[in-house]
């Protein structure tokens, strides 16, 4: 049983605080990709021309996609959850007769949500820029979702786990921004050294922007079977921590 | 102290409730208690004493360690989603949406208890609570006493059978004190039962009908307010003389008397319920010395004194 209400309250009101602060929930991160859009795309794309095929300018928008999303989704959803712990608001959700699925739903759902709107929005800006040819419109939804959703439950937990502000900020700054840049957003694998490639066979970001690379272009470092089953891991293995975290209560419950 | 609860149907029974939290901290010790619906319960005790974490953890934010709590019959571990549906929480401290308009705030709350949206009870709850005006103001605009109640319509916004109140009146004057204390009594006419903390015992005495006292982690007593007066308190009777003596007669020296009021008062203090008072005795051996009175009163020692004596001045 699921109180579906409850659920469909917290979603609705984390909408209504993107909204209300839609310059800093929509619109700066899509001025931001627009730059790197035109840093990347004209000043490196004049020199690179096409990559397997793909002209530098649309190769590099499934990567700038990612990027967004995956930033988005983890700086959402944390400090959504951070905020009501931060301010202690939270003491009304834990009262309250729902248990981590609603909590879930409507947070992660949130942030989830949010997110997808900012890489379609990207998506469709970029269209200005440069001819966009999707080859499988559903593998690039799918993996759009997915990411959205499995970077958000990230987000979640960073934002049960962070206890101070700073906390909150380091895991995307020394994590998630490194591994984006060093995930094949602006380059193929193969344009690596040979070592620095198996390294990246490490980095699971790799393969999201792989398959869904994969999805506008054919083009693929790694096999899109691959590609999903590494996101639907990754997305088990997030749902795993926070069902962990809330059958022992930590950091929520005393 | 306590005696065996003869209520056989409380809205809330909390049977040997112990928490001790991560750090070794030992909150709660061994409680058990009944409420009674419709009552107003208020628990007494100084700071630290463990009253907010007995009312967390009925409320569902703290774990217990050990024993359990049943609201109307239904265990809160097992049947939570029926038992936080009929308990609403004022917490102690004005956590609120600060950039959040008491509407939505308000709306909000009564969602996430799964309750359909109803704005005719909404308004009705924020005119009772003097709130309506200010439905769309921002909360980090109100006045503490503003902020207060919006915490109480967010706790009613879906209403619920048992409201808890944590330190309703903490800081607050004395004009917004018995604000509260108004709020609180029109509340249990509409059959609200009603449980608050307060350290305040003029609290207490005011509007409970029962009082728990609660004091390093243990329940030393909970009654009615005016059994606990009568089992706990003394009653003292007071005999004013017409002419100042200097010193209590020696044929009254079987009643252990204070003379006081420069000389004018003999103070005689005595246990309500004993079977033999004494005072009969005293007034005929007062008259056979032959000094005149000229008046004679009794008086009940307060809840603040049984207070003071159970867990001492700090
Ligand atoms: N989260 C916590 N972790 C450890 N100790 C706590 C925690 N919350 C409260 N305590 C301790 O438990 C005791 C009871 O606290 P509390 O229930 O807030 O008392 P009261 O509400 O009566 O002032 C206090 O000594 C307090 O320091
Ligand atoms: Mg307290």
């Amino acid at each position: 049983m699921i109180n579906t209400q409850a659920a469909k309250t917290i979603y609705k009101y984390e909408m209504l605080r993107a909204w209300n602060t839609i310059m800093q929930s929509f619109v700066s991160p899509i001025i931001s990709t627009v730059l790197y859009f035109v840093v990347f795309g004209s000043a490196i794309g004049s020199r690179i021309e096409t990559v397997e095929g793909v002209s530098y300018g649309a190769f590099i928008v499934p990567g700038l996609v990612m990027l967004a999303l995956l930033t988005q989704s983890v700086a959402n959803a944390s400090f959504g959850i951070y905020f009501p712990r931060f301010t202690g608001t939270i003491y009304e959700v834990l009262s309250a007769p729902i248990s981590f699925v609603e909590i879930l739903l409507g947070y992660v759902g949130a942030a989830a949500t949010k997110s997808f709107i900012i890489g379609m929005i990207i998506l469709a800006t970029s269209g200005f820029f440069v001819d966009l040819n999707i080859s499988h419109p559903f593998w690039m939804l799918g993996f759009l979702v997915l990411t959205c959703i499995s970077f958000s439950l990230l987000g979640f937990i960073i934002g049960l786990w962070a206890d101070n502000f700073e906390k909150l900020q380091l895991i995307p700054m020394l994590v998630i921004t490194p591994l984006v840049f060093l995930g094949g957003s602006f380059y193929t694998i193969d344009m690596l050294p040979p070592a620095w490639q198996t390294v990246s066979l490490f980095n699971p970001v790799v393969y999201l922007v792989s398959g869904f690379r994969w999805s506008f272009y054919e083009v693929a470092d790694v096999g899109v079977g691959i590609s999903l089953l590494m996101v639907l891991l990754f997305t088990a293995i997030c749902l795993a921590i926070i069902w962990w975290i809330f059958k022992t209560g930590y950091r929520l419950k005393q | 102290m306590n005696l065996p609860d003869m209520d056989t149907n409380p809205i809330i029974s909390v049977e040997a409730l112990s928490k001790v939290y991560g750090n070794g901290h030992r909150a709660l010790t061994d409680i058990t208690l009944n409420i009674h619906t419709g009552e107003i319960l208020a628990l007494l005790g100084p700071n630290g004493a463990g009253k907010t974490t007995l009312i967390s953890t009925i409320c569902g934010i703290v774990n217990p360690s050990e024993g359990s709590v049943k609201v109307s019959g239904y265990d809160i571990e097992q049947d939570y989603r029926i038992t936080r549906a009929m308990i609403g929480l004022v917490p102690q401290e004005l956590t609120l949406p600060s950039f959040d308009t008491v509407w939505h705030t308000v709306c909000f709350s009564r969602g996430l208890f799964g309750k359909e949206p109803d704005p005719a009870y909404l308004e009705q709850l924020l005119r009772d609570l003097s709130l309506w005006e200010k439905k769309d103001s921002a909360i980090r605009t109100l006045s503490g006493g503003m902020k207060r109640r919006v915490l109480i319509a967010k706790a009613l916004s879906h209403q619920p059978l048992v409201l808890f109140l944590d330190e309703p009146t903490a800081g607050v004057d004395v004009e917004l004190r018995k604000g509260m204390w108004n709020l609180v009594t029109g509340l249990k006419k509409l059959g609200v039962t009603i449980i608050l903390t307060t350290h305040y015992i003029e609290e207490a005495e005011a509007i409970a009908d029962r009082v728990g006292v609660i004091h390093k982690s243990e329940l030393l007593v909970i009654d009615d307010k005016q059994a606990l007066k009568h089992k706990l308190g003394k009653r003292q009777m007071t005999i004013e003389l017409e002419q100042p003596i200097a010193s209590v007669p020696h044929s009254l020296s079987g009643w252990s008397l204070e003379l006081s009021g420069e000389g004018r008062q003999l103070v005689y203090t005595y246990d309500s319920h004993s079977e033999h008072t004494g005072i009969s005795g005293l007034l005929d051996a007062v008259n056979s010395t032959g000094l005149l009175l000229k008046d004679v009163s009794t008086s009940q020692s307060s809840l603040e004194d049984i207070f003071i004596s159970l867990v001492g001045t700090e």
